[in-house]
């Protein structure tokens, strides 16, 4: 293994990491009876806790390299989609995790980043649902629809930067909490965004490939939530590669300073204010897009799914993850969205299950399932 | 003294906080290339001059110049592209973050931070990354060689000394002009803080005219490197001139020591 070359390691590495949570993702998404999901999970938990205690699993994922887990992750998606094409529930499911967690990438942006908290993730992402209901009806390209949802959630977050900038910690945290409350509210009033009973949604088209129709493939039957589900995927890489790249530069090193120390940033010529206007915007900006594409899949929305509750579901991703690594985000999105609509009967206590689950993991580990890694040179490889 | 124009005059300097008056007309000059000891007993008004200058707490009353320009009303980010940079009493590091980050955050000013050249040309970004990380090497073999060769780790695996060493080198990558140490020798030893010091002239010689201004407990090292020393009381000057004159001024031992 030593002397292979380099791609090859991380290659099998990456197969080495993927094949199981392969073949473990596919046992859980196909278990109908609640007796055979929690085996597999239990399974999976067994295997995860044993990788990780004898050093494997970390091992693996070093040796594999960001770029390698990337792919693997993309591939094994892909597969999931193909294998669970007819059926739709299992791939709306996939896709509300994908969407959860490009929302939760821009959460991380804003709070694992720059250290600005925001309570009110739900509210942006309804901001981006609301704008491609209002934009998509009408001659607006969808790609373009999404965006504009971005920036509308961009210029509405806008509103908050003043009192956001004079404030810290639990302070600001209640800002945004007021704010989640205000534009639910501002949405339930607003009858020409339909009031509480909300409003109904085309489904996402691009370049006349209409995503809410079921069609056949080589002969066979393909559920219209594929399309959705790849286009969830392909949001995901997008958002991954801009805030990796976001953290590996000088404006995440800046992001890293303002959020630890504000004086000594200032004392070294950091713009705090201006850094933390940055990483707020663009986080909105990622949410709503999100929300975008969320409303278009569903075609429908309301103002009760972006309550306060929803908001806080958003941030527990964020903590059961690991405040600030984007791979514990990806493994708590598939949890925290996966988990209650698997287990029927815990549905209705989805809200304690995440609180416990976030009290759990802030007591047993609170850096979160994976903690903050070192941010990797990102000098020439030679140098 | 020399008839080069000062580097930094400070002129009836002060600063309130409610009723306290912890810099009560400050009056300071500063020759380019000199190293000004400020002593004081604790609650004279040392970290506040500090911070009245690096723009964290805005004076009440009082003018600031540096260079020729007026910096009293500036703020910290400003101060800092003056040429003025310092470390603090109690180290402010990012410890989650490694060496290399740390010293880079020292070099903000000299850093591209576009869009464009941060997320798309991320070749040119990485050949920043080599030079800054070149700077960042040379500066610490300096101060210990084994440090250098440990850039890429986090500053919370280091031992004290280093994290002062790795705090100066934040505060001297930028090149700036005027260095304030608040008590570099707090939390080290004696030998430890000679060392320090030591190192520090060493990367100074290279720096060209270099002031520093050095606030600092420890008489032994005020009295090795400083070429001249203010001693402040209450927010007031007591005194100023070489160490020996001030140690022997009977005012500063009053005000140190009680005695008469």
């Amino acid at each position: 293994m030593s002397d292979a070359p380099a791609w090859l390691r991380s290659a099998l590495a990456a197969l080495t990491l993927a094949a199981p949570s392969g073949l473990l993702l596919y046992g859980f998404l196909s278990a109908e009876l609640e007796g055979r999901v929690g085996l597999v999970l239990a399974a999976g938990a067994l295997a995860v806790a044993g990788a990780w205690r004898t050093g494997w699993l970390g091992r693996l994922v070093r040796m594999a390299g960001e770029r390698a887990l990337v792919t693997a992750f993309t591939l094994l998606a892909g597969g999931l989609v193909a294998v669970f094409h007819d059926d739709p529930f299992v791939l709306l499911l996939m896709a509300r995790a994908f969407i959860v967690l490009v929302a939760c990438l821009g959460l991380h942006v804003q709070l694992a980043d720059a250290g600005v908290p925001n309570f009110a993730g739900a509210a942006f992402f309804g901001v981006g649902g609301y704008t491609a209901a209002m934009l998509g009806r009408g001659a607006l390209p969808h790609p373009l629809v999404l965006l504009a949802g971005g920036a509308v959630a961009a210029a509405a977050g806008s509103l908050l930067l003043l009192p956001l900038l004079r404030t810290r910690g639990h302070y600001a945290a209640l800002i945004t909490i007021a704010f989640g409350l205000l534009f639910r509210t501002f949405f339930e009033v607003n009858e020409s965004l339909g009031g509480p009973q909300g409003l109904k949604l085309a489904g996402l088209e691009i370049l006349g490939f209409r995503f809410n129709d079921d069609r056949r493939v080589l002969g066979v039957e393909v559920s219209g939530y594929a399309g959705y589900c790849l286009a969830a995927v392909a949001m995901v890489l997008l958002a991954l590669v801009l805030v990796r790249r976001l953290e590996r530069s000088w404006l995440g090193l800046a992001l890293d300073a303002v959020r630890l120390d504000e004086t000594a940033a200032a004392c070294f010529g950091i713009e705090v204010a201006r850094w933390k206007i940055a990483a707020f915007t663009l986080g909105n900006a990622l949410i709503g897009v999100a929300g975008g594409l969320s409303a278009m899949m569903v075609g429908f929305i309301a103002p009760n799914n972006f309550s306060f509750q929803e908001s806080l579901v958003l941030v527990s991703i964020l903590l059961l993850g690991g405040l600030g690594n984007v791979a514990g985000l990806a493994v708590a999105s598939l949890i925290v969205v996966w988990l209650p609509e698997k287990l029927q009967p815990i549905q209705e206590f989805r809200y304690l299950l995440f609180a416990a689950l976030v009290v759990m993991v802030l007591v047993l580990r609170p850096t979160g399932l994976v903690p903050r890694a070192l941010r990797r040179p990102f000098g020439s490889p030679a140098a | 003294m020399s008839d080069a124009a000062p580097l930094l005059v400070c002129r009836d300097l002060t600063r309130h906080f409610g009723g306290v008056v912890a810099l009560a007309g400050l009056d300071l000059e500063l020759r380019p290339g000199e190293i000004l000891g400020l002593i004081g007993p604790n609650g004279s008004g040392k970290t506040t001059f500090f911070n009245v200058l690096t723009g964290l707490y805005p004076a009440t009353r009082g003018e600031i110049l540096f260079a020729g320009g007026s910096l009293a009303r500036a703020r910290p980010q400003e101060v800092y592209r003056a040429g003025i940079t310092r470390t603090f009493q109690r180290s402010r590091l990012c410890l989650e973050l490694s060496i290399f980050d740390n010293l880079a955050i020292g070099a903000h000013q000299r850093l591209e931070h576009g869009l464009w050249s941060n997320l798309v040309r991320r070749r040119a970004l990485a050949r920043q990354a080599d030079a800054t990380a070149a700077a960042a090497r040379e500066l610490l073999h300096v101060f210990d060689p084994p440090l250098a060769a440990r850039l890429f780790e986090p500053v919370a695996g280091i031992p004290m000394i280093d994290r002062r060493r790795v705090e100066i080198c934040r505060a001297l990558i930028s090149r700036p002009r005027l260095l304030l140490l608040d008590e570099p020798s707090a939390g080290m030893t004696a030998d430890e803080t000679t060392r320090l010091m030591d190192d520090l002239l060493e990367v100074r010689r290279s720096f060209g005219d270099l002031s520093i201004v050095l606030i600092e407990h420890e008489m032994s090292v005020i009295a090795r490197v400083t070429d001249r020393c203010v001693v402040l009381n209450y927010g007031r000057k007591l005194c100023e001139g070489s160490y020996a004159e001030v140690s022997s001024n009977s005012d500063v031992r009053q005000a140190y020591l009680g005695l008469t």
